[in-house]
């Protein structure tokens, strides 16, 4: 065997390892992205369940506490606003909407003992109270495992095959604390 | 998270290989020495066979099983709403891909266990003491160790090497046995047709020390990682509540209960805390299945953020020595504690016990004196006699009302030439009632229509409230 004949070799070798690496990393990168878009779908279960018990609980509570009309329209005008937002930072402001609200119609809610005493109505505070909390703690893995993938994809070495085969940086579900602290402000725009 | 149960699979893996060389190591020497020169293959095939006997009995045994063994029961998500959804929460906070079943064991005692070798079969149960003495926080810590314990696979992996140990030590036995019945046969042959002596002693030497100390050394990498692993289960607990001392001072109240749960040896290491006695609880042995929950509890309570850095941070100050892998701790983002939630107990004791009676089918009689008789379904008498006061109290039923307009086409389904049944509800609590075969039926409070169908003879019986 010449010294040329194991040259090639040795550089063929390397040219597989580098081929086995790079497919490692796509692996590894779009193991990452199939996890981080499946739980997305599964915050965006918990909010669709959410959105669809408050039909719901605003009947339930006009039996009871009908002139509270400001309070429930603002509860039916976010849930309107989050069933329509479309990007994750959209739905994050319009979900923190319908959390200050809900949390408003609860309060009012305080003041009347029939309704509080209401079989369906606890029954639906219940479920809306741990569906906020699953929508918590979903959002809280999604950012988990956003963090880990963004910083993967612009780590070195690995950046070089997330920019060949298109990983994009990925947006958090941010939540504005400050947002639920202030009293919700009721907007009419479209 | 992920890289933690990377790291977690590949030194399962190699316990795994570990205790599969021991017991080949084990097969050929015993071979070797006590049957006989040459044997040492033959060895090698008889320790393969015990430890396919033992996967074969490890693969046939059904969770459902164990679970009824124990007396726990299935709920679905209208018995217990609030326990469902927090075992949904941890879920999702953990992203396991499936939702474990849920059951309920009657207990005074609290406890909680998850098992499962596959996704489909898995399962947590808790008893009706945890849900009745913890509150919201420390519940949703312990069903966080249990999901943890599933997401990490140490429910199968922990089983797996449960049954490499038992072949390692059937193995043992078996030499043990052979070797006083059988001798060393090998250094009368081998002194017959001398020069080969030295050899013979050599490996009957190295087969007794791996007889005794082989199924020793394998039972101390068992304990070993277990404890390791009721360890690492802590620190996903504290990683998905963000709330560790939600999972500190349950465990504290745990281990301090005075009732106890009765259970076999065999099933008391996938119990959150070793049920079997206070001494076990806090045994610092190298045969403990668990570390003792002091420890465990000083660890979480001096965590200074809620993720694995932190843990493993507190861990070293508690036991020295780290526990996470280098590695996974690199890529670890600071996490930060969240503030208790307000929610008090979960249910309150009766309720709980209700719960699992309901299920249980008991049909509840409460009588004038305030005593509440529960009434199994086995009992056939139509009235029962109350033990405090003495009253004879009927036993709530369906009533034969003869038939009602319109019935006949509404019965489809149902038995038409019986007579029509009926039921008088009290109020808007969980009520329990016979049907005329005999079925005990129970109506939710939320129920609110106007026709049941009893489960088992079919018929249907027409419900109203009383005016």
């Amino acid at each position: 065997m010449t010294g040329g004949t194991i040259g090639l070799i040795v550089i063929i070798v390397l040219l597989v390892l580098l081929v086995l690496w790079v497919i490692g990393v796509y692996n590894s990168l779009v193991t990452l992205r199939n996890e981080l878009d499946n739980s997305w779908a599964q915050i965006d279960v918990q909010l669709k369940r959410r959105h669809d018990l408050i039909p719901n609980l605003v009947e339930t509570v006009k039996g009871y506490a009908a002139h509270e009309r400001e309070t429930l329209e603002k509860v039916i005008q976010a849930r309107n606003m989050a069933v329509a937002a479309k990007t994750p930072g959209e739905a994050a402001e319009a979900e923190n909407f319908l959390t200050g609200a809900l949390k408003s119609l609860f309060a009012v809610s305080e003041a009347y003992p029939d309704l509080k005493a209401n079989q369906n109505f606890l029954a639906l505070q219940e479920e809306l109270t741990s569906t906020e909390n699953k929508i918590a703690f979903a959002r809280q893995f999604f950012n988990d495992r956003t963090m880990t993938y963004n910083t993967r994809i612009q780590q070195f070495p690995a950046n070089i095959v997330a920019n060949m085969f298109g990983f994009l940086k990925r947006e958090f579900f941010e939540v504005r604390e400050e947002a639920v602290r202030e009293a919700p402000k009721v907007s009419f725009s479209k | 998270m992920w890289e933690q149960i990377r790291a977690n699979r590949r030194r399962s893996v190699l316990l795994i290989v570990l205790m599969g060389s021991l017991l080949a190591l084990m097969g050929y020497t015993i071979g070797e020495s006590i049957v006989g020169p040459g044997a040492g293959p033959l060895g090698l095939v008889v320790a393969g066979l015990i430890f396919l006997v033992q996967l074969l009995v490890y693969y046939a045994a059904a969770e459902s099983v164990l679970l009824a063994g124990m007396g726990a029961r299935e709920l679905s998500r209208e018995d217990m709403p609030r326990l469902f959804n927090i075992v949904e929460e941890m879920k999702l906070a953990s992203g396991l891909g499936f939702m474990p079943k849920v059951y309920v064991i009657d207990s005074p005692a609290p406890n909680a266990f998850a098992i499962g070798r596959k996704p489909e079969s898995s399962a947590v149960a808790v008893t009706s003491g945890l849900l009745s003495q913890l509150n919201r926080d420390e519940l949703q810590g312990v069903i966080a160790h249990e999901i943890a314990h599933l997401k990490n696979r140490d429910t199968s992996f922990m089983t797996l090497a449960g049954v490499m140990l038992g072949s390692i030590i059937i193995l043992s036995e078996l030499a043990w046995r052979m070797f006083r019945y059988g001798g060393a046969r090998t250094s009368s042959r081998s002194r017959s047709r001398g020069g080969g002596g030295q050899g013979q002693a050599v490996i009957i030497v190295v087969a007794l020390l791996v007889a005794i100390i082989g199924p020793i050394v394998a039972q101390i990498l068992y304990f070993a990682t277990s404890r390791k692993r009721e360890f690492l289960a802590d620190a996903c607990a504290a990683q998905y509540t963000r709330y560790p001392e939600g999972l500190a001072s349950a465990l504290e109240r745990i281990a301090s209960a005075p009732a106890r749960l009765v259970v076999s040896k065999a099933t008391a290491p996938m119990f959150i805390v070793n049920p079997l006695s206070a001494a076990d609880r806090e045994s610092t042995g190298l045969f403990s299945t668990h570390p003792p929950t002091s420890q465990r509890v000083a660890i979480l309570r001096s965590m200074a953020g809620a993720g694995l850095l932190d843990y493993d941070a507190a861990y070293r100050a508690v036991r020295g020595g780290g526990l996470i892998g280098g590695m996974t701790l690199k890529s670890a983002e600071a996490v930060p504690l969240r503030a208790a939630s307000a929610e008090g107990p979960l249910e309150l004791r009766p309720e709980a016990r209700e719960a699992v009676q309901r299920l249980a089918g008991y049909v509840s009689v409460p009588c004038a004196c305030g005593l509440e008789a529960r009434v199994p379904e086995s009992f056939s008498e139509a009235s029962v006699r109350c033990p405090r006061c003495g009253t004879v109290n009927a036993i709530p039923s369906a009533s034969v009302t003869g038939s009602l307009p319109g019935d006949a086409a509404v019965v489809a389904g149902g038995a038409l030439d019986q007579p029509a049944l009926q039921f008088t509800r009290r109020g808007g609590a969980w009520e329990t009632f016979r049907c005329a075969c005999g079925a005990t039926i129970q109506l939710s409070p939320s129920f609110s229509g106007t026709r049941v169908r009893c489960g088992r003879c079919g018929r249907n019986i027409s419900v109203s409230r009383a005016a």
